[in-house]
């Protein structure tokens, strides 16, 4: 569809979302990212059946990990959608870039005093 | 290549081999199906290479996946197939013998290139001084006179054009032979003719566009500005004569209005063309879409006489072209197009639906032209002594929509009957169920083996990472600056070599990597282009064949991901492909090899559903030489083709559907359980394992199977609470007055007037799709009503009606036998009202704009199409469905009846409402790819598996729990072990083990990392 979306969005390719470890996520945001968010099949349709479950319990484990640890839980999103859905995909690309410009940068970064921008 | 010998295999047996003629997408598929199951082919192309329209075309509705992206890894699947011999410039002259053994003769023209020579490096074409008006851009752009017909061409030899070529009409010049390093050129080639023997021959040689010249109140030929639809797509296309710039012919200026004017040679008896072409509306419609894409100042209009949208998700794309793109769509017919002198714009007339003539300017007009047979497929029918009909198709019947009038030659695509690329797609491959049915004894019998050499030992070596940044024509190229990040790419560590290419998956570029990764000593490869679900098999493929395993390559996602949506920032999009080559080059440095495991093949079928779909694709796989478990969930077979007495073409349905119950249950291999249920289903492809409740004992029964058949079909929607639907009685649906005509004749003697009412359940907000067959059913109904009592009045009230295809000539009958059309808008709805014990239908006709009344005796609902209950189902075999519960395809265009998951196939109603023809087609379909797969020996598993490093290993049972497949258990030595061949890759027990003892092959830990780090290391 070639539908238009920030070009910070930037994919890593994981067979289901139930691969997705809280480590991959901390690390991320280690490393300087401001935002990072899974896209995952549709609740009920996981290609693996539940992965997407466990991926979002993993988010929500991590979202209060952030929290507590001051990076903010809100730069950590779990979204849903079916492979029919290109829309969807960009309008959560778009949604979640305004979201994290409205954060700032990852205080991590902000610390080494880097403005650039980055979404993983 | 010695092709004047004839290849004479032992002459009492059937000959293992088929010839396929036309080389399009319909020869393509039945080419590749043939010789993944065991046959031998010849594809038989009378042009310089193979691709059909499909190459020509920019975008395909109603995905608007790219048409050559999606064609090409057929093409070049095709090109280096070992069990496909392309002969182009070839044509059948003659045809001798009987079904299994035949002998063929050809006739090859001469190339004047000599097809083992010429690389294809093109430079005698840049050198030739001659220019000729170019077919492939349809006379829009220029080619040489020695040229290839497009860059992806297979095969990819240049031609020399003897009409145009200099030397051939002055005598001298010869040019391109002094340039060509191989000496590829010869002028001394000649007409060469030969004779092959084959034991079937399948024939798809396509079509051409109804000439517009013949249509003279459109100026087509006279006005610059007036273009046909396949002009229309060149213009549109990356890869056409103004690179994807949107502009009209005459001067090269952005077009804002531009007209689409549809039925030009279809529906047109005077042009006599009296079907319906069955694909301009939704062409049309995506190139105004596309148009609209291009530029959001252009203001598409679309003048029709109906919108047939009849196919998987055609009506909701129209729905999509009128509320989101804004497409303007008027029915009516153009009487007459004028050029304005000065401007070159057109003046347009026509009569709007108001009835007042009008007069519209327009920058542009795209005339719709109608699919005819080629005169070639003509004569070809002709020599062949096949039947074909007044317009020149083939002649099929409705139960054997794939066999000619000659046996042992079947037919498919366009020439059978216009329709769209999945039917043609089906088509195909369901001609291939055909022939394999003829010639099982012969499977195998003259096809090669494919040989791979030694893989290179890579594990202790560091990585020598290749990588190669495509610019997918202007696809990426013209977004991306790909000359930068092939730089880029120069200077990552451990990259020793990066190229770019003009199409990275063309042949010629893949000669090019592979001698690159030998000289080169690549060990990992990075391809930087389009998307890997379409082409990651293709580069995998090349590595094997230089001794790399097929693991070690790595794709960066830069069209898809990238420059398609990134396309107006192109800057941003440079930058990100740089990071996503840098990514990839993170992600390979740390690739292992991995070894896949070899497992033996069940070559049983199991088919689910036993209707007309399902007991025509075991019918299919028992001549195939499978034995089939054919599962039906009522006490009888038959399904929905109980209700249906005759067909628009006065066969008799009932009977066919006994013979077929009939051969079905006396065939020794089909094993038939009816009343029986699927309760439980594991495995993968070639060893799947079913668990059956057998009825009516309801005992448990396990089979053992190597694919899955999905045909468990559709029934009539009752629509209870509409239109007084199951409150009076002289209501009722097309089904059940079809009963009563059957059952009751003499009852319609009494019968005077019958309103019919369309897209009762179609189309509506509840379920938007068009369910294809009740248009021709109140057709077939009304011819027969009027049969019985001509005077008989009948009224039709209809939406838009789609008697696509040949099925428009019954449209055209019982217009003609005085049936009356009144259409209705969603939004006016036809009220229905008893008064004093009569039916009562008020009608808003809004083609005169009055208010009507209608007393008729009976009503009659055209009824949707729905999918039989299949929740339950679905969720067992874990593939997917649409929103409307019909089943989903793996790929709407090119893969119809494939279904994501392999060794897994759907067939009939389940997959979309559809004709009994079309049924067949499907269910033939369906068993020739099942047949790739049971045709093996043994097949590989394994690979992105995952696996258990038994050293770190609690046992805590955490993956046991986690496993949404069971597939872990604890083993006699106390750790997790993981079956690799039940191992469905998606990583979940990784990710939850506690002792990270599990890795997830080809995605481990290690590996995501790199690519995280890789990605942000530029941000802190």
């Amino acid at each position: 569809m070639r539908l238009n979306y920030p070009s910070n969005v930037k994919i890593i390719k994981v067979p289901c979302t139930g691969k997705v470890d809280v480590i991959h996520l901390l690390q991320a945001f280690e490393r300087g990212a401001d935002g990072v968010y899974i896209a995952g099949c549709l609740e009920g349709d996981c290609h693996f059946l539940r992965g997407n479950l466990r991926a979002r319990k993993r988010v929500e484990y991590t979202k209060r990990l952030l929290d507590e640890i001051g990076i903010g839980g809100e730069r950590l999103q779990m979204y849903n959608m079916s492979a029919a859905q290109g829309p969807r995909f960009a309008e959560v690309a778009r949604e979640m870039t305004e979201r994290i410009m409205t954060l700032g940068p990852n205080p991590i970064r902000a610390k080494k005093g880097e403005a650039e921008m980055e979404t993983g | 290549m010695n092709k004047e010998e004839i290849k004479n295999p032992a002459s009492d047996k059937k000959v293992g081999a088929v010839m396929v003629v036309g080389g399009g997408i319909a020869g393509i598929q039945a080419s590749l199906d043939l010789a993944n199951s065991g046959y031998y082919v010849y594809l038989v192309e009378k042009s310089p290479s193979i691709g059909g329209v499909m190459p020509q075309l920019d975008k395909t509705f109603p995905t608007n996946d790219c048409s050559m992206c999606i064609l090409s890894p057929k093409l070049v699947e095709c090109g280096r197939h070992f069990n496909i011999e392309i002969l182009t410039n070839t044509q059948v002259e003659e045809v001798r013998g009987e079904a299994g053994n035949m002998e063929v003769s050809l006739i090859r023209s001469p190339r004047f290139v000599d097809e083992d020579k010429c690389v294809g490096c093109g430079v005698c074409a840049e050198k030739c001084p001659v220019k000729v008006k170019d077919r492939f851009n349809e006379g829009l752009g220029e080619r040489k006179a020695i040229y290839i017909e497009y860059p992806q061409a297979i095969p990819l030899v240049y031609q020399i054009d003897r009409d145009h070529c200099r030397y051939f009409i002055k005598g001298k010049c010869r040019i391109c032979e002094k340039l060509c390093k191989n000496e590829a050129v010869n002028f001394e080639d000649t007409e060469k003719r030969y004779a092959l023997k084959v034991g079937s021959i399948i024939l798809a040689p396509g079509f051409e566009l109804f000439d517009p010249q013949l249509k003279g109140e459109y100026g087509y030929g006279v006005y610059d500005n007036v273009v046909t639809s396949k002009q229309f797509e060149r213009i549109l296309s990356a890869s056409g004569p103004s690179m994807g710039h949107l502009e009209r012919p005459g001067d090269k200026k952005e077009p804002k209005k531009i007209g689409f004017i549809q039925c030009v040679g279809s529906r047109d008896l005077q042009a006599g063309k009296g079907y319906c072409s069955s694909v301009c509306c939704m062409y049309a419609i995506k190139e105004a879409v596309v148009a609209k894409e291009h530029s959001g100042e252009v203001e598409p209009t679309i003048f029709f006489m109906d919108i047939r949208a009849h196919g998987k998700g055609f009506d909701d794309y129209y729905k999509r072209a009128k509320e989101e793109y804004g497409v303007r769509f008027i029915r009516c017919m153009v009487s007459k197009i004028v050029e304005m002198p000065r401007t070159k714009n057109l003046r347009v007339t026509y009569i709007n639906e108001e009835g007042e003539p009008v007069e519209e300017e327009f920058d542009m007009m795209v005339l719709s032209g109608g699919l005819t047979p080629s005169e070639d497929a003509g004569a070809l029918g002709k020599r062949l002594g096949i039947d074909l009909n007044q317009y020149g198709f083939c002649e099929t019947s409705q139960f054997s929509p794939l066999s000619t009038s000659r046996a042992g030659i079947f037919v498919s695509g366009v020439f059978q009957g216009p329709k769209d690329i999945p039917e043609t797609v089906a088509q195909a491959s369901g001609s291939v169920a055909c022939a394999s049915g003829l010639l099982s004894e012969s499977r195998g019998s003259m096809v090669k083996g494919k040989e791979y050499p030694l893989e290179t030992e890579v594990k202790d070596i560091s990585p020598r990472i290749g990588v190669f940044v495509c610019h997918c024509g202007i696809n990426i190229g013209g977004v991306i600056d790909v000359p930068q990040v092939k730089g880029y790419a120069e200077s990552l560590r451990d990259v020793v070599y990066a190229e770019e290419g003009l199409y990275v998956c063309s042949q010629d570029f893949q000669e090019l990597m592979k001698k690159a990764i030998s000289e080169h000593n690549l060990n990992r490869v990075v391809v930087a282009s389009c998307s890997p679900r379409t082409h990651e098999p293709l580069f995998q493929e090349t590595l094997r064949e230089t001794g790399l395993n097929k693991y070690l390559f790595e794709m960066a996602n830069i069209r898809d991901q990238c420059s398609w949506v990134h396309m107006r920032q192109k800057e941003d999009a440079t930058e990100k492909a740089r990071a996503l080559v840098r990514m990839a080059v993170a992600n390979a440095r740390l690739i292992q090899p991995l070894e896949e495991l070899s497992l033996e093949i069940k070559n049983k079928a199991l088919v689910i559903g036993g209707g007309l779909s399902g007991m025509t694709a075991a019918l299919s796989l028992a001549d195939q030489g499978y034995e089939v478990y054919l599962v039906e969930k009522e006490a009888k077979l038959g399904g929905v083709l109980h209700d249906v007495y005759y067909t628009l073409e006065g066969d008799d349905v009932q009977s066919h559907l006994r013979e077929i119950i009939e051969r079905v249950e006396a065939d020794p291999s089909i094993h038939i359980f009816k009343g029986t249920m699927v309760v439980d289903f594991s495995g993968y492809k070639g060893n799947f394992e079913t668990g059956l409740m057998v009825g009516p004992g309801m005992f448990y029964r396990k089979l053992e199977h190597g694919i899955v058949i999905v045909a468990t079909g559709g029934e009539e929607y009752k629509p209870v609470g509409e239109y007084m639907y199951g409150e009076d009685e002289r209501v009722m649906t097309q089904l059940e007055l079809e009963k009563r005509i059957s059952n009751d004749t003499p009852e319609f003697s009494n019968v005077y007037s019958i309103v019919m009412i369309q897209c009762v359940g179609s189309r509506t907000e509840e379920r938007p799709y068009c369910s294809r067959v009740c248009c021709s059913e109140a057709i077939k109904n009304s011819l027969k009503l009027k049969e019985l009592n001509p005077n008989m009045n009948i009224c039709i009230l209809y939406r838009d009606i789609r008697s696509y295809g040949l099925m428009e000539e019954y449209y055209t009958l019982a217009r003609k036998k005085g049936v009356k059309f009144i259409r209705y808008d969603l939004n006016s709805k036809p009220g229905i009202t008893v008064k004093d014990g009569a039916l009562k239908v008020d009608i808003k006709d809004p083609a005169l704009g009055e208010d009507l009344s209608l007393s008729p005796d009976l009503i009659v609902l055209s009824s949707a199409i729905i999918p039989k209950e299949n929740d339950e189902l679905a969720t067992l075999l874990k593939v997917p469905r649409t929103q409307e519960g019909f089943f989903l395809e793996a790929h709407m265009k090119l893969r119809p009846v494939d279904f994501g998951t392999d060794g897994m196939y759907v067939c009939g109603l389940a997959h979309s409402p559809k004709l009994i023809s079309e049924c067949i087609s499907q269910a033939y379909a369906a068993s020739a790819r099942a047949s790739t797969i049971l045709s093996q020996e043994r097949i590989h598993v394994g690979g992105v598996v995952a696996t258990v490093n038994g050293d770190l290993c609690a046992a805590c049972l955490t993956c046991v729990r986690v496993c949404p497949y069971d597939v872990p258990v604890i083993n006699e030595e106390g750790f997790a072990e993981i079956n690799m061949a039940k191992c469905q890759g998606c990583g979940s027990c990784a990710s939850e083990c506690p002792a990270k003892a599990i890795d997830l092959q080809h995605f481990r830990d290690e590996q995501i990392l790199a690519k995280c780090n890789a990605l942000l290391e530029e941000a802190v």
